[in-house]
């Protein structure tokens, strides 16, 4: 197999590098310092995080990826207060954090709406919770039903609404709260092709155009690339960070990126970092291979094309 | 056009569906009017219009098949009168029609003896029994199986106790509850709260338990606490469920009816249905019992209607 001749993903375009330095210099949004995570299993302790070290800055998007069970959700669980922790400190404005609250908005991937809420009552429930009237919770939430384009279906149930609609609700119901930062957890995971395609673009598009920090997590190496501006790749057994990825894509991000020879370089470290050759045999994988037999009739007249 | 008939789990038209509902009764009539109106069916049993020379054989009276036909052997033999007769069936099985006669006669004539109440009387005492108990146990046992599904400590408070006191055969205490309530309706009443609560206590918890927890999880990162979860999210999201519990524990409270009436000053549907059945009015037997199932089928229609209107956001809002 040849491979194209990539240039490192490590070069950055003036511009890009410009936009880090300037992307580093904003306030520190979330700090996470040696986070430790162990669950207490019938079978003994199980780590499912191990010192895990990194900071967001506002208004960047952060993508968290790596191999199932690494310890992606665990992660923004904990960020999101839905676990305690073990050891290490979550810092959030510089203020540690403990339990869950409105300022660390989260989407789940199983969408997670009130059924008996319609569109617009998700949407209000955090606002309805902080205690904000009725009829201006009421303008709020349409405002941001309407920053999702589903002003149509403000009255509709969840029951009715496809999965990218419902997930778009979600968004907007995590957002009126209008969070410091944005925690989702595999938000497209359950969607087809072409409706997560359309969905990170809409991600992308209200990103800009709030005040939010995301940090995203996805196993879909394009996802990450696509959408973060830095990506955090999380080895397993036990989850630690293997590498922060600075994105040399340029933003603002477009489809016609995803053939450009820094999109595609980053790609290869990822895969190489998340599938590194050789690897098959580790893991507890072994004899995971498929043990073929031709299965045809002994007289059948199937040739074989290879 | 044609879809099939049975498939497994997919929807008939609502012409089908109430064609099936219709003939899901029109069936059990069917059998019954066979086995009452053909003679050659079933109708084990002699009526005798003339007694002949039997001498314990009386006009009127009912035999067994066999017994007849032996008699009719004997005398044949000896060349005696026959006794005649028609194929009846036994009295405990009264024709549709006489059932029917019995269920306008039961509200229109006034009952033959003067301290026995009116049909419709015993119904609305019945009724008003199961309303109390019913209202009482929900109104403490709602709300405790929702806070036994909410909190773990209070789960472990009460559940343990409601568990072993929901062996104890409600009938049980029913010479107690009347030592303690009087003869009145209150030691019936008394019954059908012991035969409802601790079931109540122990579905309703478990119904709290089943809310998806993604849910809660939700409402957190939405700034929800403790009273918020409970009140705008555990509550209305297994309203719907709890509804439907509360259906079928109003159809288990009935079945207690019958134990609660027999203690205290015996009154009511189901005591006029002992009390008809020991003087072998089988007619007024059967009409009671069908009275019975009409206002339970009822009530659970309305609930079911009321129901769709009350959470309009269920899919399928069949149970
Ligand atoms: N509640 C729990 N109790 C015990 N172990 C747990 C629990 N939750 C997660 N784990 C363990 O922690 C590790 C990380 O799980 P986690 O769900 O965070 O992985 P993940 O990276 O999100 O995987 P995926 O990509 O499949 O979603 C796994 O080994 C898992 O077995
Ligand atoms: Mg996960």
């Amino acid at each position: 197999m040849t491979y194209l001749d990539l240039p490192s993903y490590r070069d950055q375009s003036p511009e890009v590098a410009d936009r880090f330095r300037r992307l580093k210099e904003r306030p520190v949004i979330l700090e996470v310092k040696g986070l430790t995570k162990t669950f207490d299993t019938a079978q003994g302790p199980v780590t499912a995080l191990e010192d895990i070290n990194f900071c967001t800055h506002q208004r960047e998007f952060v993508c968290v990826i790596g191999p199932s069970g690494c310890g992606k959700s665990t992660l923004v669980r904990t960020l999101a207060g839905l676990e305690d922790y073990t050891s290490g400190e979550v810092l959030l404005d510089g203020r540690p954090v403990h339990g869950p609250g409105p300022d660390r908005g989260m989407v789940f991937q199983g969408y997670t709406l009130f059924p008996w809420r319609t569109v617009k009552k998700n949407v209000m429930f955090g606002l309805e919770l902080a205690g904000r009237g009725r009829t201006t919770a009421e303008e709020e939430a349409m405002q941001w039903i309407d920053l999702v384009g589903l002003t149509k279906f403000a009255n509709s149930y969840p029951h009715q609404l496809s999965g990218g609609m419902k997930q778009r609700v979600a968004i907007a119901r995590a957002l009126a709260n209008q969070p410091r930062i944005l925690l989702m957890d595999e938000p497209f995971g359950a969607l087809d092709a072409q409706t997560r395609a359309k969905m990170q673009g809409y991600l992308l598009e209200i990103w800009k155009n709030i005040d939010v920090t995301i940090v995203f997590i996805t196993h879909d190496l394009e996802e990450a690339i696509f959408l973060a501006d830095r990506i955090l790749v999380l080895k397993a057994h036990p989850g630690e960070v293997q590498e922060l990825i600075e994105v040399p894509v340029p933003q603002p991000r477009n489809a016609s990126q995803f053939l450009s020879p820094e999109f595609l370089a980053t790609k290869r470290r990822l895969e190489e970092l998340i599938h590194p050759p050789g690897e098959e045999t580790e893991e507890g994988i072994n004899g995971d291979r498929l043990n073929m037999v031709r299965m045809v009739p002994v007289n059948a007249k199937v040739e074989s094309v290879f | 056009m044609n879809k099939p008939w049975f498939a497994v789990r997919k929807e008939l038209s609502s012409r089908r569906r109430t064609f099936l509902a219709v003939m899901s009764f029109v069936f059990p009539l069917l059998v019954w009017s066979l086995v009452s109106y053909v003679p050659f069916i079933w109708h084990p049993q002699v009526e005798i219009i003339e007694p002949g020379e039997v001498d314990y054989f009386r006009t009127g009276m009912l035999v067994d098949r066999s017994i007849f036909e032996q008699e009719l052997e004997t005398l044949r033999a000896e060349g005696r009168e026959l006794p005649t007769g028609t194929r009846t069936n036994p009295v405990y099985l009264p024709a549709p029609h006489e059932v029917a006669r019995a269920l306008y006669t039961a509200f229109s004539t006034e009952p033959q003896r003067r301290n026995e109440n009116w049909l419709h009387e015993s119904l609305a005492n019945s009724i008003q029994v199961i309303f109390w108990g019913f209202f009482l146990s929900s109104l403490i046992g709602v709300p405790l199986g929702i806070l036994a599904g909410t909190y773990v400590a209070v789960s472990r408070l009460t559940e343990p106790f409601v568990e072993f006191f929901r062996y104890l055969p409600a009938p049980a205490f029913g010479a107690l509850a009347v030592a303690i309530l009087g003869i009145h309706d209150a030691p019936k009443i008394a019954i059908i709260f012991i035969g409802t609560f601790f079931q109540q206590v122990l579905v309703v918890a478990n119904t709290t338990r089943k809310l998806d927890p993604s849910l809660l999880e939700a409402a957190m990162t939405l700034g929800a606490r403790n009273g918020g979860l409970l009140f705008k999210v555990v509550i209305p999201g297994i309203a719907s469920d709890l509804y439907r519990d509360m259906r079928i524990l109003l159809g288990w409270a009935w079945t207690y009816l019958i134990v609660a009436e027999m203690i205290g000053a015996s009154s009511g549907i189901t005591w006029f249905i002992t009390q008809q059945a020991r003087y072998k009015n089988f007619d007024n037997v059967f009409a009671a019992i069908l009275i019975i199932g009409i206002i339970g089928l009822t009530t659970d229609l309305i609930l079911a209607w009321l129901g769709r209107r009350l959470f309009p956001w269920q899919r399928a809002a069949r149970a």
